[in-house]
């Protein structure tokens, strides 16, 4: 077949069909992992909820601060009292191989200058800003956007334990909840 | 068969597409922190590649010349779409790390490149192949260059611990120590295609 000369009507109409064929495409791929996407993200969640409060009393409480790649989502488990019981960070665009290792360094046992578990939550800064928490190696920036994140789950515990209960406080979640958010 | 062999190996060795082409190197500095990163960023490409190669072959005739660019990106923007997509639901992990570089393979100039370069000229077989070869060369420098900076850097390869992660130098997973050791990587396999 011999190929279409560049005539007005003839690049018009296949842009058109190029780019409907792709829409189309799109749109039939978007629908088939719609649900997958979805479950992979409830998992996580329930996942991350299991995890931060490693089988203690306490609260599964989610926050998200500012990094230096953009949004940190943090699942962090509080016990009433304020303590730290473990964390999981459930999405973040922190640059590879430095910020990104936010999702063990604060939990390294063997580190006590870096772990954060057992800690009260509220107060939490960076060595470099005068507090007691070893940041990431050359991501201080992450490491300041991670202890915000931490601190004001701990806002929301005290906010929580009031004798009447603010809407968004997922109460008692040894047992974690396992509602859908479907829209 | 020759042929369909050399354009095999053509994208592998004589024209490697980081070494080789230079081309894409915005994925290949930002994405080798490790082994892993770089091979499943390569793997992702060649995908994208071998996809956007056979389609674009095969409307070779029916895309008029003038707006081949807007039809080729088209075409290689769904294919990264897709595979964005499909990523996020069956690999979340390797999602969550490569994040933001997927959806930045559309500007990747190996895939334009080639589009332009052979699909448009060449039969849906051999663009295919094209795509393969082209593809594992990338695939391969990616890794080899992620492995050297994850092991100078942090002293583990493909995550797995070889000496202890002290003696590391951080230099090189940050965005110097990708110039570096692509630029070492690059005058050695240089010296070595010369011998």
């Amino acid at each position: 077949m011999k190929k279409l000369a560049s005539t007005f009507p003839n690049m018009v109409i296949s842009l058109t069909v190029i780019t409907i064929v792709a829409a189309t495409a799109l749109a039939g791929v978007y629908m088939l992992t719609k649900t997958q996407i979805e479950d992979q993200a409830n998992q996580t969640k329930i996942e991350a909820q299991a995890a931060v409060l490693n089988g203690q009393e306490g609260q599964a409480i989610e926050v998200e601060a500012d990094g230096f790649g953009g949004k940190m989502r943090v699942m962090v488990g509080l016990a009433a009292d304020g303590t730290i019981l473990g964390y999981e960070i459930l999405e973040h665009s922190e640059t590879p191989g430095l910020g990104d290792k936010a999702a063990v360094w604060f939990k390294d046992t063997k580190k006590p200058n870096q772990n954060i578990i057992g800690r009260k939550a509220g107060n939490l800064t960076v060595s470099k800003d005068g507090g007691e928490v070893d940041a990431i190696t050359a991501a201080t920036i992450s490491s300041r956007a991670f202890l915000k994140a931490i601190n004001s789950a701990a806002a929301q515990v005290e906010g929580c334990s009031g004798a009447t209960q603010v809407d968004g406080c997922a109460e008692a979640t040894t047992k974690v909840e396992t509602e859908d958010h479907h829209e | 068969m020759n042929n369909a062999l050399k354009t095999l190996t053509n994208g592998i060795l004589k024209e490697n597409p980081t070494f080789g082409l230079v081309l894409g190197m915005c994925p290949t500095l930002a994405t080798t922190t490790s082994a892993i990163n770089g091979m499943s960023m390569g793997l992702a490409t060649m995908f994208v590649l071998i996809c956007s190669n056979v389609v674009i072959s095969l409307l070779k005739n029916l895309i008029p010349d003038k707006v081949r660019i807007p039809a080729f990106i088209v075409v290689i923007a769904t294919f990264v779409t897709i595979v964005q997509l499909v990523m996020q639901a069956y690999v979340p992990t390797i999602y969550a790390t490569l994040g933001l570089f997927i959806p930045l393979i559309v500007v990747n100039c190996i895939v334009l490149g080639r589009a332009e370069a052979f699909a448009a000229k060449n039969s849906v077989g051999l663009s295919a192949l094209d795509g393969i070869g082209m593809g594992l060369g990338f695939t391969l420098s990616l890794t080899l260059i992620g492995a050297v900076r994850e092991f100078l850097g942090t002293g583990h390869m493909f995550n797995l611990p070889i000496v202890n992660e002290s003696y590391g130098m951080l230099i090189f997973v940050l965005a110097p120590g990708a110039f570096i050791v692509l630029a070492y990587l690059m005058a050695l396999i240089q010296k070595g295609m010369k011998k």
